[in-house]
């Protein structure tokens, strides 16, 4: 062939089962190289990037969402077999697929190849992970695999140096003799006795090309003995929630200290050298006390997201959904909102975002409508502040702190109320509906490797760092207008606030809030935090005219509440952030779940009713008792 | 296929030896003998089911091995099928005639 070297990359595309190592194999291929985006109209993400053979050829590689079948059922399949059968509206069809299969476990992947085949498109079928195949005696004849599908096949090996040259040499020699054109698509959505067909057609090409030692112990069934069994699975499971945690709030204290201990000093600096005046207050109210009180939550939200990661990749997930399905079911949930839930402790956003891994339209719903009320962590802040101003830090039966207690007593509700909310969801909307299946594959563990984990905690953590930087500054400035203007007149004898329009907005709502226990000041702080529920603290700190950021100053603040609230407002205001939707990118993130502004409407009346109700009942309960 | 509101077939004799894969323990291990998905099984139709499970891979013949069960009801099970663990309920179960 001596045709001139194209200049426009070629269009090859990753196509597989879930966990056949298909992203460990693009991330190999494509280094840094890639570009991580979303599908129009729907969050899958779309994960493309270049790289250059040795034989000098540019390739455009897409990694699509992994996939047992064409007969596609989650948002992610539907894009994969869209785009595969060319029916993508912005993606085309790629020249090439490079179809990977778990060498380990052959089955889903050979299957997925035979369909494939059907649909025309040319492709190379990529024998991955062919080094494990090898070490556990499974000899894979990829001559007859070859033979019989029609098609060339390689193999591949995505985490070790070298691994990629037979992939590599193959795509050359492809490329060099050029790509065939496409076939005929003769794909069709198949019924129960295609399926039969083309599963004992895979069991047969299996037969022919594939040799597996007799079935032996592997290190995955001697984990899942214990990690699965009955009581000791869920204990352990208990206990990784448990250090989970600790390690969220012990681990990250320094960390958070230090952040602090930066933006105080930066307070202190510029209060140092910047006149008092509208510029300084700017500086340390908006600027260092709205985002700084926000970044601060930066340490804790990586350490969450590395053991979710962690434990994705190790593919303890799985097992996790598979110990509580029963539990969750209880509840009206599926198995597989456990992921989602357990996310949503570090934030609802990715919490939501993790629901796509439920297939039923009705459980994802429910699962998105009470993943904000696991308590995230920017509900910390808030309960910090008002557990150490309000509960004194006595011990209760000798061993047990009082304030630990309230602030476990909180995290229980949260998790309490989500389970309630389905459990009524199921019972007023799905009574006589049986529940969806739950059928799960349970893949053998991994060791994660520390590129990809470190990869996707970064990805994790600039996101949060931009919306730090765009959402939450836009809001605290527009928070710190409204309690700066219109200034105090000359001579004025009462706090500043009390002539802005945040204290006019405050004495407009507050009304609604007096019934259960909230002055105007709680007011006013409530509505900028509307968008995000920690700039409650920096609101009442505003408010109440307390320096924010600086040193002493929560400490000052806590003192000063205790002064000015009784203990029923103060458990008023606690119970109402277990409930009240105070967060605008979670309900962002529910409309571009959804798809529709109706589930977002629905989560801000559920969770601002059961806020008012919920604070209505314990301020008044506390006033009976006493603690007026 | 025709959908059944119960189990007529199970009832008759060539089905009868075989149980449903839902009610046995930990420890078994046999071949699958038929599918029997029906409306009961789930919210699926009878038909998406049993596609569904063929697509975990319980095709008639195929060996099954009951890995682990939960703790309440002793429900989800954890079934090793076609070199592959699967997790499902026994409700689910049900519609997997083994022997």
């Amino acid at each position: 062939m001596s045709e001139p070297p194209r200049s426009a990359p070629f269009r090859l595309a990753l196509v597989g089962p879930p966990n056949c190592g298909k992203t460990a194999l693009f991330n190999a291929l494509t280094g840094s190289r890639q570009k991580v985006g979303n599908y129009a109209g729907v969050t899958v993400e779309r994960k493309v990037g270049n790289f250059t053979t040795p034989g000098g050829n540019t390739i455009a590689l897409t990694d699509l969402p992994g996939t047992y079948s064409l007969r596609a059922r989650s948002p992610d399949e539907i894009v994969t077999r869209d785009v595969v059968l060319n029916h993508h509206p912005e993606e085309p069809a790629p020249e090439l697929m490079l179809v990977v299969v778990d060498s380990v476990a052959p089955r889903a992947g050979l299957r997925l190849a035979m369909e494939l085949v059907a649909t025309g498109l040319p492709m190379i079928v990529v024998l991955n992970m062919i080094d494990i195949a090898r070490h556990r005696k499974i000899e894979i004849d990829t001559a007859t695999l070859s033979e019989e599908l029609g098609v060339p096949v390689t193999t591949s090996t995505a985490v070790r140096k070298g691994g990629l040259e037979a992939l590599l040499t193959q795509l050359d020699s492809t490329l060099a003799q050029g790509i065939p054109e496409p076939g005929p698509n003769m794909w069709a959505p198949p019924d129960a006795a295609d399926l039969r067909l083309s599963h004992r057609a895979a069991d047969r090409l299996i037969d022919h090309a594939v040799s597996h030692p007799p079935e032996h112990d592997t290190l995955t069934h001697r984990i899942d003995r214990l990690l699965l069994h009955p009581v000791m699975g869920l204990g352990f499971l208990l206990v990784l929630l448990f250090v989970m945690f600790q390690a969220v709030f012990a681990g990250a204290a320094p960390f958070m200290d230090m952040i602090d201990g930066g933006f105080g000093a930066a307070a202190e600096f510029i209060t140092g050298h910047i006149p008092e005046g509208l510029v300084q207050s700017f500086l340390t109210d908006a600027v260092i006390g709205g985002v700084g009180g926000v970044l601060i939550f930066l340490p804790q939200i990586v350490i969450l997201f590395f053991f979710i990661l962690l434990l994705e990749d190790l593919g303890y997930m799985a097992r996790a959904a598979f110990l509580m399905d029963r539990i969750m079911g209880g509840a009206g949930l599926h198995g597989r909102a456990f992921i989602p839930l357990l996310s949503s402790f570090a934030c609802a956003i990715p919490g939501i975002m993790a629901t796509r891994v439920i297939d039923n339209p009705r459980d994802r719903i429910t699962t998105i409508l009470v993943a904000p009320l696991m308590t995230c962590s920017a509900r910390i802040p808030v309960y910090t502040l008002i557990v150490s101003a309000f509960i004194p830090a006595k011990q209760v039966a000798g061993i047990i702190n009082l304030q630990g207690l309230v602030m476990f007593g909180l995290y229980a509700a949260g998790i309490v109320s989500a389970l309630a909310v389905s459990a009524v969801a199921k019972f007023l909307f799905a009574r006589r509906e049986a529940s969806p299946p739950f059928m799960l594959d349970l893949p053998d563990y991994k060791i994660p490797r520390p590129r990809s984990v470190g990869f996707a905690l970064w990805v994790r953590a600039s996101s949060f760092l931009k919306r730090a930087g765009t959402t939450i500054f836009a809001m605290t400035v527009l928070i710190w207008v409204l309690a700066t203007f219109p200034q105090a007149p000359e001579g004025a004898t009462e706090p500043a606030i009390l002539y802005s329009f945040a204290a006019k907005i405050g004495q407009f709502i507050e009304p609604v809030l007096s019934p259960i226990g909230f002055n105007w000041q709680i007011s006013v702080a409530l509505i900028p935090a509307m968008a995000a529920r920690e700039i409650a603290v920096a609101g009442l700190a505003t408010v109440y005219s307390v320096a924010g950021g600086a040193e002493g100053g929560e400490a000052a603040l806590a003192t000063l509440l205790a002064s000015q609230w009784s203990l029923a407002t103060a458990l008023a205001f606690l119970v109402w952030f277990i409930f009240a939707p105070q967060c605008l990118s979670t309900l962002a993130v529910i409309r571009r779940e959804t798809g529709s502004g109706k589930w977002v409407w629905v989560s801000l009346a559920y969770m601002f009713g059961l806020a008012w109700v919920a604070a209505f009942i314990t301020y008044h309960l506390a006033v009976w008792i006493g603690w007026g | 296929m025709m959908l059944s509101p119960d189990l007529p077939h199970a009832t008759q004799a060539p089905l009868a030896e075989h149980q449903p894969l839902g009610t046995l323990h930990r420890g078994f291990s046999g071949h699958v003998f038929h599918i029997l998905a029906t409306e009961h099984s789930a919210c699926l139709p009878a038909d998406e089911m049993e596609r569904r499970l063929i697509e975990l891979g319980f095709v008639e013949g195929a060996k099954v091995t009951i890995l682990h069960e939960g703790l309440f009801g002793r429900d989800p099970i954890a079934v090793r099928v076609n070199g592959t663990t699967v997790a499902l309920r026994r409700r689910e179960a049900m519609a997997i005639l083994v022997s």
